[in-house]
């Protein structure tokens, strides 16, 4: 019945082949006509699927849709094939969803280039190109039902993030974040292939393919005896998580990607592909739940991560990079989440992110527009009087991000501290502390950018964008402001629980949750609250009425600045220790190429036999008798090696 | 006094070695050639004596033989016109002064 | 005495290409020909029919049973697998070889026949069950190959890396040779079903067999023999680079199966691990050098030595990974020949001969040419082994065989090397997409058809082929049944 799910795929893929071969007949407003078209059209699919998969019994909510068989060794079998299920359909919800509105968007951003000029339209071409084909790619990604199909997936949002940040090719800091991405990632998926592969000789025979549902129970059948390498595939996967999701130890690349145009930033590095990594998780987590360390890993990484995010976010000037170490925080929310075996909490901030965050960059990136490409706060100020509509915008996603009270990011936030707290307070404590800092600095990127008087020429003279880039915003504000009710706390009753009722059939093996009393609910829900409202303060007494006792404070904490303004120098202690190491080493291997090795070992059988040692010389200054030599060498280890065995 | 097969497997083996380190200690291309037949028919020797203490009645010692010959000739041919084109423009067949390909 | 049994129609299409080679020199000597360029579309043209009209005899023959030829070759799905493999490196390099080789040669038909001649001694040697017949048919295709690398006489790089081809190949023939001999003496016998009958190893047998690995790897290029190699491929002329790096490959690794399979008394851990080290080195060395390299040719010769290293892995999985092996070899042929032809299509002509293109050529090219940067991009992806693209289910399978066959460790350097190699490859992608254009880029203002061709072609593999891998992969195994 939802066997028409694969069209799913087909019109992000028509969009892109349309665009691609007639792209350059067709105006802009075609292109950009045909990119969102496809799109809406995947959305509408999306909504037909979670249609079809509600009609359906909850227990039977899982239906794989089958391509073409695409690997076949022996009895090991690898489909092509779309699993549609409650949470692959949110997943894609999302991404179409809050997809479609970038889209939208981007067609009027993109019709000038990052000095305000106006952009080509061969690039206005590829920009929608690759931004169809990241949709492709990460619909494959959500709807894979294997593990194989989803790296496929992986790897092509991989590729078209890695595009997409090296938009501006010819600005240098545009291609260089691409390739720290790239590389970056690489790690990352390193480690996710080698996952991949492990599971394979671990389950592959037993389980027959690489699909999640033969996997996980081959999994659970192995049961104890697979613990240990549960839990060194789990971490392999988380690695690959940290990868995409820019969490410790991986995260470094996620700033810097901010490059890209801003509809990238929205949709790429904030509402969707980032989410990637909780995704993984959240789908594998039969095989994170036998793995109880990993577990711990997850959640300590994500705690720890939002917190450091979070705080060099407090120092930014840069309107995006606040934005970016924002998303890598709330990312570091949602590993807390999946960590502490919150899965439905994870997915629903997940979704309240991918709102009020796509709609915070899509502001971002008309404050920009109006303000001539200038990002830095600091020569802001007195936009809300210029740009209502957009203040207006700002103001709701940075309260929905601070967890204003009621608005969606508070309720899922809450959802995820609330378990973290059963789990440990200590992670709660992190968590909440995070809360602070993020309220802090969302609403000090407001009252910096809209309040106040102008501090520069450009904010003097700045003014409100076109309908084409403020309209489709109301639509992320509606999500803002109204996403969270999908996810009620038991507090207001048994069902109200949208998304959790829907999700439950995935994470319905789940057991043994802890469940906490009302009393400490609504406790937590209070102090989440005020906590929320006092960071918003302390934004306010730093930024409008710069009351003395709020500078002290700043002052207080000076000490800390340049740490964190230098963002703790990971990027610094990564190049000192890997990075450059790497690149010594691969220097090293290229001036073997060029004989360093065969002059050590002319050189080393020089020394023993030194009466040899004129002729060898001599062999070592012929480039063509240093070859033959090589072969030599290679001649007598073969044969030695093949002597060892008459004996 | 019969020779015993050993003796032409010593000789054969010393042939080929002396082949081996003219290829290796040699600079002129035409010597390094020189070296590479030297072992070729280093195992031509080596291929006639097996024949002959071995398998007497079988010719195929014999035919792999006339097949080396044949093969050692071809290549010799393409070597040589190969070191006449390298000497039309070097005017020197060194080898140690070949070094244009490299990184 | 009489005459052995001659069965000629499993070995037409060898005699397809002879004869066309032959006819090709009658040709030239027979007709006069005014301009470089006529001679060579028509010499090409012939060339390619007769490799279609080839590699169509073989697939007709695919699953019609075993046949002996004289009791020195065995036609069987093996060896017309092989013959594909190489047809179709052949193919694709004659349609890029079509307006490159009279850029600086009016002897086309030399060229061509000569192409064939290394064609038809391929598939001998991919067939020869006998000892003789397998140095003959090597010595024919090396032979051909030092001419052909040095076929562009203009230039010195083209005659010194066909030199240091011809000075280390009749080097390593002379090892070869001595291997062979010392098979000879071990068992009496040059036919490799009676040496297989034998019961036991001996001492001459296994030095023997090493001497015969070390022939296999030169031709294989596996570090430390493959010293030639960067230089032999980055002087030749490029469509010979690209049919050498690949058929020659193919013809060594299906005789050097033949030979380990008849090889009786020695343990697969002996050769084993022999097999398993070169690969290591050869993959490791290969994917270094390749990552500072400026030439996009001398970048692809140290490629090509990575990819030697990753195909020997699966050599230690023996007769079981013979599919995976022809499936890679297939997946090799028409990625690495795309990519050739693309940077020849980035070599500036000079008065003589097109000059080597460096990887800074292509800055820029998605801007001139989309679908040519497209095309490139693939093929480096699949290159780098990238799901869902051919090169990524060669290695898959690969090093899938050689894991099932208690060989993990292999797999897991190959994966590292791998991931060595992306950085070399997608060096070339971002130059292509996001590097500007500047007086250093360069690309041949009208792509001629054949090259366009052959690149298109090569696309379609690389995609139909990763697609639909299952299906090309279970036909394959028909190989492996026929060497069981």
């Amino acid at each position: 019945m939802l066997s028409f799910a694969w069209i799913i795929l087909v019109f992000p893929a028509l969009g892109l082949l349309i665009n691609w071969i007639f792209g350059k007949r067709m105006g802009k407003s075609y292109i950009a006509l045909v990119a969102s078209a496809a799109v809406f059209a995947s959305f509408l699919t999306a909504v037909g699927l979670a249609a079809g998969l509600a009609a359906l019994p909850a227990d039977a909510r899982a239906v794989t849709v089958p391509l073409w068989s695409w690997i076949h060794i022996g009895d090991f079998q690898v489909d092509f094939a779309l699993l549609i299920d409650p949470l692959s359909v949110v997943m894609a919800l999302v991404v179409t969803g809050v997809g479609f509105i970038i889209h939208w968007y981007a067609a009027t951003y993109m019709l000038v280039d990052d000095h305000h000029r106006e952009l080509s339209l061969r690039m206005y071409g590829r920009f929608f190109i690759y931004l169809n084909f990241f949709i492709l790619m990460m619909l494959t990604l959500v709807l894979a039902n294997n593990y194989l199909q989803l790296y496929v997936g992986w790897e092509g949002v991989g590729v078209a993030s890695y595009l997409l940040i090296s938009f501006w090719f010819y600005k240098p800091s545009a291609a260089d974040a691409g390739k720290k991405a790239f590389i970056v990632n690489r790690v990352g998926d390193f480690g996710m292939a080698l996952a991949i592969m492990w599971l394979f000789f671990l389950f592959g025979k037993e389980a027959g393919s690489l699909a999640f549902a033969d996997i996980f129970h081959a999994a659970e059948g192995a049961g104890a005896a697979a613990a240990g390498a549960m839990t060194g595939i789990t971490l392999l996967l988380l690695l690959a998580a940290t990868g995409k999701s820019a969490q410790i130890p991986l995260f470094v690349w996620l700033p810097d990607a901010m490059e890209g145009p801003t509809p990238v930033s929205a949709l790429i590095h904030a509402a969707t592909m980032v989410t990637a990594g909780v995704y993984m998780i959240a789908r594998s987590h039969p095989l994170f739940e036998m793995a109880p360390t990993t577990m711990a890993v997850v959640a300590w990484i994500g705690a720890l991560t939002a917190l450091m995010a979070a705080s060099i976010a407090i120092v930014q000037t840069d309107l995006k990079r606040i934005l970016a170490y924002s998303t890598i925080s709330q990312l570091g929310y949602m590993f807390l989440g999946v960590g502490v075996g919150a899965f439905t909490a994870g997915i629903f901030h997940l979704m309240t992110h991918a709102f009020f965050k796509a709609l915070l960059f899509l502001t971002a990136g008309s404050v920009m527009h109006a303000m001539h490409g200038e990002l830095n706060i600091d020569l802001m100020g007195g936009l809300k009087q210029k740009m209502p509509k957009t203040y207006w915008q700002f103001l709701i996603g940075a309260a929905a991000l601070a967890g204003f009270p009621l608005l969606a990011g508070f309720w899922s936030k809450d959802a995820i501290l609330y378990e973290a707290f059963l789990k440990s307070p200590l992670l709660w404590g992190v968590g909440i502390f995070t809360a602070l800092l993020t309220a802090f600095y969302s609403f000090r990127a407001v009252f910096r950018a809209f309040h106040g008087d102008p501090r520069s020429e450009h904010a003097e003279h700045a003014h409100e964008q076109s309908p084409g880039m403020t309209f489709p915003l109301w639509f992320l504000v509606i999500g803002s402001l109204f996403a969270g009710l999908l996810g009620l706390p038991a507090l207001f009753g048994e069902h109200v629980n949208v998304l959790g009722n829907w999700l439950a059939p995935v994470f319905a093996d789940l057991e043994g949750e802890v469940h906490g009393s009302e009393g400490l609910e609504l406790t937590l829900f209070l102090v989440s609250s005020g906590v929320a409202l006092l960071g918003i303060f302390i934004a306010y007494a730093r930024y409008i009425p710069e009351w003395g006792w709020a500078k002290a404070l700043q002052r207080l904490f000076s000490r800390l600045q340049p740490v964190l303004e230098n963002k703790y120098c990971v990027d610094e202690i990564y190049m000192a220790a890997i990075v450059n190491p790497l690149r010594r080493l691969a220097e090293g291997f290229y001036q073997l190429g060029d004989g360093c090795i065969i002059e050590g070992i002319v050189n080393g059988v020089g020394a023993v036999t030194v009466r040899a040692g004129g002729y060898v010389a001599r062999m070592q200054t012929g480039v063509l008798g240093m070859y033959a030599l090589s072969f030599f060498v290679g001649v007598v280890l073969v044969l030695l090696w093949f002597l060892l065995f008459v004996t | 006094m019969t020779v015993p097969l050993s003796w032409y497997l010593i000789f054969a083996t010393a042939l080929f070695s002396i082949g081996f380190f003219g290829v290796l200690a040699r600079r002129n291309a035409i010597a390094v050639l020189m070296g590479v037949e030297l072992m070729l028919n280093a195992v031509n020797v080596n291929l006639v004596a097996f024949w002959r203490y071995l398998t007497p009645t079988d010719l195929s010692g014999q035919i792999f033989v006339v097949f080396v010959f044949a093969v050692a000739a071809a290549e010799a041919a393409v070597g040589l016109a190969l070191m006449i084109s390298i000497y039309r423009t070097r005017k020197s067949i060194n080898v140690d002064e070949l070094n244009e390909l490299k990184l | 005495m009489t005459l052995p049994n001659l069965d000629l129609p499993p070995l037409l299409p060898e005699i397809i290409l002879i004869g066309m080679a032959l006819l090709l020199l009658v040709v030239d000597m027979a007709a006069r020909f005014r301009d470089a360029r006529a001679e060579g579309s028509l010499m090409a043209g012939l060339t390619f029919a007769s490799v279609l009209i080839a590699a169509g005899a073989t697939a007709a023959g695919i699953g019609g049973g075993d046949a002996s030829v004289a009791g020195v070759v065995l036609v069987d799905d093996l060896s017309r697998y092989l013959n594909l493999v190489v047809l179709l490196a052949a193919g694709l390099s004659v349609l890029l070889a079509w307006a490159y080789v009279p850029q600086f040669s009016r002897e086309s038909s030399s060229f061509y026949a000569l192409v064939l001649l290394a064609t038809a001694g391929m598939m001998f040697m991919g067939k020869s069950v006998e000892l003789i017949t397998l140095f003959v048919s090597l010595e024919i295709l090396s032979v051909s190959l030092y001419i052909l690398t040095g076929f562009n006489r203009h230039q010195l790089a083209s005659a010194e890396g066909a030199l240091k081809y011809f000075l280390l190949g009749a080097f390593s023939s002379g090892f070869f040779l001595y291997g062979l001999a010392l098979f000879y003496v071990q068992t009496g016998s040059t036919q490799l079903a009676e040496i297989a009958a034998q019961d036991s190893g001996g001492v001459l047998l296994l030095i023997g067999l090493g001497l015969l690995l070390v022939g296999f790897f030169f031709k294989l290029a596996g570090v430390p023999f493959h010293m030639w190699a960067p230089d032999a491929y980055q002087g030749a002329p490029t469509p010979v680079t690209g049919f050498m790096s690949v058929a020659t490959k193919a013809a060594a690794f299906i005789a050097l199966f033949r030979v380990l399979a008849a090889v009786p008394g020695v343990p697969v851990e002996v050769w084993g691990w022999a097999v398993a080290i070169v690969a290591v080195l050869t993959m490791t060395w290969g994917n270094f050098a390749a990552l500072r390299q400026k030439s996009l040719k001398r970048m692809l010769a140290y490629s090509s030595i990575a990819h030697a290293g990753y195909m020997m892995t699966g050599l230690v999985a023996g007769t079981d990974a013979l599919n995976a092996i022809l499936y890679y070899l297939f997946a090799y042929a028409f990625m690495n020949i795309g990519a050739f032809a693309v940077a020849a299509m980035l070599e500036r002509p000079t008065p003589n001969a097109p000059q080597d293109a460096t990887i800074d050529a292509a800055r820029g090219l998605f801007d001139r040419r989309p679908a040519l940067a497209t095309a490139m991009a693939i093929f480096m992806l699949s290159l780098t082994g990238i799901p869902p693209l051919v090169g990524f289910f060669g290695k898959l399978y690969v090093f899938g065989a050689a894991v099932s066959a208690g060989w993990a460790w292999l797999a897991v350097v190959g994966m590292l090397n791998s991931v060595v190699s992306a950085y070399y490859y997608l060096r070339v992608v971002v130059v292509m997409f996001m590097a500007p254009e500047d007086e250093t880029s360069y690309v041949r203002s009208r792509i001629p058809a054949g090259a366009g061709t052959a690149i298109a072609v090569a696309v379609t593999g690389v995609l139909l082929m990763g697609l639909l891998a299952t299906p090309v992969f279970v036909e394959l195994g028909r190989a492996v049944i026929a060497l069981r």
